[in-house]
């Protein structure tokens, strides 16, 4: 009975406009400024554990073609900010948008083998366009976790194709900042229709499934107009069949799309749907689910596709976008706001306060303190504290401001339980902010003035999404 | 403890007018600052046996002191506290001389803002207790904002209405500045003038926000019983108080962040030694730390001048006027004289034993008990401060 067993997805609170920039209808969902594939994959993986018992979790991947890093793993941070256990394996999936599917069969195989429990699959993705072209238009950001596991399935695995396929039909090189892309009439007619068609076909007939069995066809969608055309030459009929590729909402998230669109057909699914699932980059995994009786446990207890959909807030304008993705060139600010650099020392030694946000909590008097402390600000007593994760507390804003140069809203917020945390706050209008609003805190990446290489990551305060 | 309540003297001070000192540099100001002190004392610099040296951006050294004024090899210790290092500086010079160790020495405090190209003194970071950066980065308004946030909200006091007794504060020390020919900004303003400047950092205006200036301010200080050889005027130190808060207003969810306990517990020491029961009756004047309009309006409930969540109404009283019970920061305060950050407390200082000695011009207020207090804030209220205060005497007081 191995397969799927928690599911959890992640969209930026940004929308675009298509109208802003292009002839396009519609809008795409874009990372903040804040945010990036490493930020979203975390959130998307917190929406899968929830609830979920983080022990028993032995291997985590992550699947991206824009990791923030071309060296540095991204897999062992988000382990680290879950706080799982120090022998979990940690592997990154990249260089084509089948890492995740790829990262997902591993998963299964795991499993089936008993090398592990459960296995914790992330896809995230925030995949640059040059500006103006149609391909901007199509793509996304977003991110989408699944756990695997033999136990509590909700889908089950019930068969796999994979093909791979040598193609120069989507691309970036490693000088590349935007995806290329080669004649369209070619990028679909040999790469994806023919591959798909391949990959996919040659599943139904090894698992003994009609296009008519099947519930739902899920597929990574570059375009609309062309996964139409692949679901009838398929045999489905596509207003029934095809799940929705969240085309002119999302956008295209990559990596991410096929396992995406897979959780949002999850959370619609019913016991004994037939799913088939497939992603596509330079070949196709297919796979077929057979979703079952537990799949209504998780309903309503993610907030997955169908939540994120609804919490949105429009980006102002164009330009704003570019300048969030660094596009356009920005004078430098005269003025650092800090002069000091990132000690790579420093994160290493304050990794459990940054990653997993953990405070502590004295033993003699139960104040819970953040940052650590080795001397209790209430009690005095010295070196007598347990440390306590404190970013799964939502929380009430204590106090907050910003100021116009900057106009990165700051405050206290005080969280549920105990605890205050002095922090950012994202994802807000200023014009809402007021003493007492429910916030909840999100990794996010930090603006700093010289990163000395760095990337730091921290949680910010953000209002709680519906 | 035994303190340093009459034994030390102030003999001489200097400050140079505070600006936009677009043409002269920090060494320039010392220069112009310490002169003046040298002499008002009556002194010369061959005199000086030890100084202390305040600057946050401007000079890391004890050189920067010797070197522009030519201190012939002298002890030099550098003082930084943030926005108290002047206070701290001057406080450390007395203890020095109580102590027996120097008879006459040289406190100079100074500060060149200006030239660091934007009108945020962003560049300092004191760095701890985070170095791995990882943590929120902010510039001071945006930290003393959140602490109107607060002091309105546990107050019940819409912000509109917490605004214009902020303005008030403002067009009173807009007035005193006006009539400071020293000061940075001497234009009088109106209460709607406050009102319609643009936010800061909400709910903080224009006018809620002290300048950012250049600037150097000194002080001779001797022991008390020598202080007589010099001058006759010679201002005493009553009393001083210093304290450091614990970061409570970052970790510790229960605490208020309507006042400032540093406030509270410094003027608590300095007023003990000083021998002042009701700071409101005894003092003739304070000099506070108004960098934003908020931090004086807590000031006047923390030093008790007014008592818990009542500070409104002595605004509106007129209370801290100049010619109110209690007048405050006479010389326009941060606001209008203007905040170059090393050299502040020593301005203040210099206002106090301007006053003390009735020379202050138009803005002299009246001297009835002798006492005057000085007092510098470094820090944030949404993390931790520190809070220092000179209070100066005269001989009878």
């Amino acid at each position: 009975m191995v397969g799927i067993t928690s599911y959890g997805a992640y969209i930026p609170k940004w929308r675009l406009s298509l109208e802003a920039f292009s002839r396009g209808k519609g809008e795409k969902a874009v990372a903040g400024r804040d945010e990036d594939s490493l930020t979203m994959g975390v959130a998307a993986a917190l929406d899968c554990l929830n609830g979920m018992d983080r022990n028993s979790v032995d291997a985590v991947f992550f699947a991206s073609t824009t990791s923030p890093f071309k060296e540095k793993s991204v897999s062992a941070t988000i382990a680290t900010v879950l706080d799982l256990r120090r022998d979990v394996l940690t592997a990154d999936f990249a260089n084509s948008l089948r890492a995740g599917t790829t990262a997902l069969k591993v998963a299964i195989d795991m499993v089936k083998a008993g090398s592990a429990r459960n296995v914790l699959v992330v896809a995230a993705d925030c995949r640059l366009a040059a500006p103006g072209t149609v391909l901007e238009q199509t793509f996304g950001d977003g991110a989408a976790a699944l756990l695997v596991g033999g136990n509590g399935t909700i889908a089950e695995i019930g068969g796999y194709h994979t093909v791979f396929d040598e193609i120069y039909d989507v691309w970036r090189r490693d000088v590349d900042l935007y995806v290329q892309v080669w004649e369209d009439r070619f990028v679909y007619t040999r790469g994806y229709l023919r591959v798909m068609r391949e990959a996919t076909s040659k599943l139904m007939e090894e698992a003994g499934v009609n296009p008519q069995g099947l519930t739902k066809a899920v597929f990574y969608t570059p375009d609309v107009r062309r996964v139409v055309e692949l679901a009838k030459g398929l045999g489905l009929d596509p207003k029934a069949q095809l799940q929705d590729p969240l085309i002119g909402t999302v956008g295209n998230t990559g990596t991410a799309h096929a396992l995406m669109l897979f959780v949002a057909a999850l959370e619609e699914a019913n016991p004994g749907d037939k799913l088939i699932m497939a992603s596509y980059g330079n070949g196709c995994d297919a796979f077929l689910f057979e979703v079952g009786e537990a799949v209504a446990k998780l309903r309503g207890q993610r907030r997955a596709v169908k939540a994120h959909l609804q919490s949105k807030r429009m980006v102002p304008d164009y330009v704003t976008y570019l300048r969030w993705r660094e596009l356009v060139k920005m004078p430098e600010p005269r003025v650092p706001m800090a002069v000091s650099y990132p000690s790579a020392v420093a994160i290493w030694r304050e990794r459990n306060r940054i990653f997993p946000l953990h405070g502590v909590k004295c033993q003699v008097c139960g104040t819970i303190q953040y940052p650590p402390q080795r001397v209790c600000v209430k009690c005095g007593s010295k070196d007598s504290f347990e440390e306590v994760r404190l970013y799964d507390r939502r929380g009430k804003l204590f106090s907050y401001s910003y100021d116009f140069l900057r106009g990165t809203p700051i405050g206290l917020v005080n969280l549920e339980g105990g605890g205050r945390i002095f922090c950012e706050l994202t994802d807000v209008d200023v014009k809402e902010l007021k003493v007492d609003m429910p916030v909840e805190l999100s990794f996010r990446r930090l603006d700093l003035w010289r990163s000395d290489g760095i990337y730091g990551y921290f949680w910010k305060a953000i209002p709680v999404r519906a | 403890m035994p303190g340093v309540r009459d034994k030390v003297a102030i003999i001489g001070m200097g400050c140079t007018k505070f600006d936009e000192h677009w043409d002269k540099d920090v060494k320039d100001l010392v220069v112009e600052a310490c002169y003046e002190a040298f002499e008002d004392a009556g002194v010369e610099p061959k005199d000086i046996q030890a100084a202390w040296w305040s600057s946050v951006i401007s000079g890391l050294l004890g050189r920067s002191l010797a070197y522009p004024l030519k201190l012939n090899y002298l002890p030099i210790s550098r003082v930084e506290n943030r926005c108290a290092s002047g206070h701290d500086a001057f406080i450390n010079a007395c203890y020095a001389v109580a102590c027996g160790a120097f008879d006459l020495v040289l406190v100079c405090g100074a500060e060149k803002l200006k030239d660091v190209g934007l009108a945020i003194p962003g560049i300092i970071d004191p760095g701890e207790p985070y170095t791995s950066r990882v943590k929120p980065v902010f510039p001071p308004p945006a930290a003393f904002a959140q602490l109107a946030i607060r002091y309105f909200h546990h107050y019940g006091i819409p912000i509109d209405e917490g605004k214009r007794t902020l303005a008030k504060i403002a067009v009173k020390n807009h007035y005193n500045g006006s009539l400071n020919p020293k000061a940075q900004f001497q234009r009088r303003i109106t209460v709607e003038d406050a009102l319609k400047a643009p936010i800061i950092a909400y709910p903080l205006g224009l006018y809620d926000c002290c300048g950012i200036t250049d600037g150097a301010a000194a002080a001779i200080i001797t022991r008390a019983d020598l202080a007589k050889n010099y001058r006759d005027d010679y201002v005493l130190v009553k009393g001083v108080g210093m304290s450091c808060g614990m970061y409570q207003a970052e970790i510790q969810d229960d605490w208020s962040m309507t006042y400032i306990e540093e406030n509270v517990r410094a003027s608590r020491m300095a007023y003990k030694e000083a021998g002042i029961e009701n700071p409101r009756k005894q003092l003739d004047l304070a000099i506070v730390h108004d960098c934003f309009t908020i931090t004086e309006l807590v000031i006047y409930e923390d030093f008790g001048f007014s008592p818990r969540g009542k500070a409104k109404e002595d605004v509106d009283a007129g209370t801290f006027e100049l010619k109110g019970e209690l007048p405050v920061n006479t010389d326009g305060g941060l606001k209008c004289f203007g905040h170059p950050i090393g050299a502040s407390g020593l301005r203040m200082i210099y206002e106090a034993y301007k006053q003390l000695q009735g020379k202050a011009g138009p803005r002299q207020v009246e001297i009835r008990n002798q006492l005057a207090l000085t007092h510098t804030l470094g820090g944030t209220p949404v993390d931790s401060n520190t809070a220092a205060i000179a209070i100066l005497g005269l001989r009878g007081a």
